[in-house]
């Protein structure tokens, strides 16, 4: 199996990527290639001794700063080139946003949009066309339940995640009359990195390895949108479900 | 999101605010952050020391636990680079298809490396192999003054020897390459014998333990009168040849934390009585996968939780072998007269393999070890009666398991304690170090 990871450093990404190794079996394992994508070479290069350290026959690293768009087909040609066919794209990284600070200032919360939102939506672009003309494949998008509905605590946050989700709603269509399959990820609470600042309520916190595992389930069952863990699926549908007189009046 | 942590015994109940580091280079930067609050800290891996060995002076830990990559594997020599935080339960994933096994390994997998390093824990093959640290190459230290410094048996010797069994207390380890053992097949060939006496069972352990490559033994110390001293031997060795699989099934867990002790006289006979006589009377030899023959308690996630909220302590003390069977008898005597008992009582020979660590628990001797659940005059009614009887047996007792030991008692059975106190990280303290060094 070849795999694209883009934001391979994070948490979710590096769960999913020691679960695949694990899935995969020893000999199968010797099969296995990663191109990393991320923005610290040093964390990079930790990540990838760490996968063939687990078994992977290849670790390639590529260092890319996602909001320079400009960038992203240099990097997609050296994944390409690198791996010929690609299995499966992960589109992993991402920033939580201070929603204060993208209230006070548009520049942060433009800067935070790209981040989590318009540069997710540009390399889907293009890597959408070449596994369209590859004929196969899964492209797997890690989006977030705060897409569901905008919330005051993280609307921005949210309102990024959405469009990601929107457009490959869109996208999934258009991608399966050619093989290739899409997955919408949406994790609830996890404890990473990025939530480490956060005072989460400790029976929804789950860990990256338990949504590693979901995610790869789902992805083997070819599903469109998952909720990972499950239960965040029956959560989000009742704050969907609440009238908006009402929802406004809450603080969720 | 700080989850609050406590040590394995759940005893003494400081709770640990946790700072995670996610990769080593954010350990610094950490440090730094303490130095700033003028606090001390301590590295907390996976919390399976018992007492208070883990548990920093100032209640603020650096959580390594997430520091768990690979940084080399070669499975030709046998060789492995890892962070710190990686759990020997991972090491065995990775390492026992490619027919390689941990060279020590303590009687659970979910401990560190840097923890197996720190507290230079012991296992059942410990008259062969000697403790884990006998068999680190070397490993990288973060130290708030030097900064990232490397030590192995040609360099920077001091510290390496100052922290093999150092209590994490000479900087934080934040890497080690350690030595695997070849195996064959993942499963043991264990043979099990009851004795009736510690007599038989220092027999049994003369007899048997140079043939084996491990050994152990369970003794049922809610016995008394002629039942006393009764127990089961167990020994084993690596198949010649077999298959090469980790066990994959996912264990139970106790999944939340009784306000009583379930561990009392009464379920403890019954579960000591019904143990001992499970097992075969003569001597038997049976294929067993390691998980069982090495790991039987990790099957229970939190098992730990068992004992209540009070929590639970262990006693485990080493006395030397010319004095063993009167010391063990003694020992034995007085928790059955103080009407204590122990589900996890494990007795075992110790070889004369010296340690490269300063601060090393095992020595040529009997090593005795029992859970008791927590009381408020646990350590008044029978601890102090049985601190006397290890110390005047020239004895001494374990830090990783400890919350007890009296300070003097420590510091005569440690001499080289003022070169730990020398070599300690100013920036690094925990209750144990602050408690047996004042």
């Amino acid at each position: 199996m070849r795999y694209l990871i883009i934001g391979a450093t994070s948490a979710i990404a590096s769960a999913c990527s020691r679960q695949w190794l694990s899935d995969s079996g020893r000999s199968d394992a010797g099969e296995t290639d990663f191109f990393l994508v991320g923005r610290s070479r040093e964390r990079l290069e930790q990540t990838a001794s760490d996968l063939t350290g687990r078994g992977a026959r290849s670790a390639e690293i590529y260092t890319l700063d996602v909001r320079d768009i400009a960038a992203h087909p240099a990097m997609m040609e050296a994944a390409w080139e690198a791996l010929h066919t690609i299995d499966l794209v992960l589109i992993a990284h991402g920033t939580l946003p201070d929603q204060r600070r993208c209230e006070a200032d548009p520049r942060v919360a433009m800067e935070e949009f790209s981040i989590n939102g318009s540069s997710v939506i540009a390399l889907l672009t293009d890597i959408a066309n070449r596994m369209e003309s590859q004929g196969r494949g899964v492209i797997a998008v890690i989006t977030s339940v705060a897409g569901d509905r905008g919330r005051p605590s993280n609307y921005l946050y949210g309102s990024a995640k959405a469009a990601v989700s929107t457009f490959c709603e869109g996208l999934r269509v258009r991608l399966f009359r050619s093989g290739v399959h899409l997955i919408d990820i949406r994790p609830g609470f996890v404890s990473t990195p990025m939530t480490a600042e956060l005072e989460l309520p400790k029976a929804l916190v789950s860990t990256p390895e338990a949504v590693a595992r979901r995610i790869s389930k789902a992805i083997r069952a070819k599903r469109d949108v998952v909720y990972a863990p499950a239960f965040w699926w029956l959560i989000l549908a009742v704050i969907r479900s609440l009238p908006r007189p009402i929802f406004k009046r809450l603080s969720l | 999101m700080t989850a609050q942590l406590l040590s394995w015994g759940r005893y003494p109940r400081h709770t640990q605010s946790p700072a995670e580091v996610h990769w080593r280079s954010e350990i610094g930067p950490c440090l730094k952050r303490f130095a700033e609050e003028r606090s001390t800290t301590l590295a907390y891996g996976n919390g399976r020391s018992y007492g208070d060995s883990c548990l920093a002076s100032s209640d603020k830990v650096i959580s390594t636990g997430s520091l768990d990559r690979v940084l080399a594997a070669d499975w030709e020599r046998g060789r492995l680079v890892v962070e710190a935080g990686i759990t020997l339960s991972d090491i065995l994933q990775l390492a026992v298809p490619h027919g390689w096994f941990l060279p020590v390994t303590p009687g659970t997998k979910f401990v560190t490396v840097g923890g197996a390093i720190a507290n230079d824990v012991h296992g059942k093959n410990h008259h062969r192999q000697g403790t884990f640290g006998s068999h680190v190459e070397r490993f990288g230290l973060y130290r708030s003054d030097d900064g990232r410094i490397e030590c192995s048996a040609t360099e920077n010797v001091e510290l390496f020897s100052a922290s093999i069994g150092g209590l994490g207390l000479t900087g934080i380890i934040d890497w080690a390459e350690i030595h695997l053992t070849r195996i064959q097949s993942s499963d043991v060939m264990g043979i099990t014998q009851r004795f009736s006496s510690l007599n038989e069972f220092m027999a049994l352990s003369a007899e048997l333990d140079s043939l084996h490559e491990f050994s152990v033994s369970w003794i049922d110390c809610a016995a008394a009168g002629k039942k006393a001293g009764r127990g089961v031997y167990m020994a084993g060795d690596f198949a010649e040849e077999g298959p090469l699989q980790v066990n994959a099934s996912r264990p139970i867990g106790v999944p939340l934390t009784p306000p009583v002790s379930l561990v009392n006289s009464l379920s403890l006979r019954t579960f000591n009585e019904f143990y001992f006589r499970r097992q075969p009377r003569t001597r038997t030899t049976r294929r067993l996968h390691f998980d069982p023959f090495f790991y039987p308690l990790d099957g229970v996630m939190n098992w730990n939780r068992i004992y209540g909220r009070a929590g639970f302590q262990q006693y485990q003390c080493v006395v030397p072998q010319e004095v063993a069977a009167d010391a063990l008898g003694s020992l034995l005597g007085a928790i059955s007269a103080a009407g204590q008992g122990s589900f996890l009582a494990v007795l075992k020979c110790f070889g004369d393999k010296p340690s490269p660590g300063l601060l090393s628990f095992p020595r040529p001797g009997v090593t005795l070890a029992l859970d008791f659940p927590n009381r408020p005059n646990l350590e008044e009614k029978l601890f102090r009666r049985l601190d006397t009887i290890v110390h005047e047996a020239g004895g001494r007792l374990y830090p990783a398991k400890d919350a007890h030991m009296q300070g003097d008692h420590f510091r005569e059975a440690y001499p080289h304690w003022k070169t730990l106190e020398h070599l300690r990280d100013p920036a690094l303290n925990s209750r144990f170090w602050e408690r047996v060094t004042r």
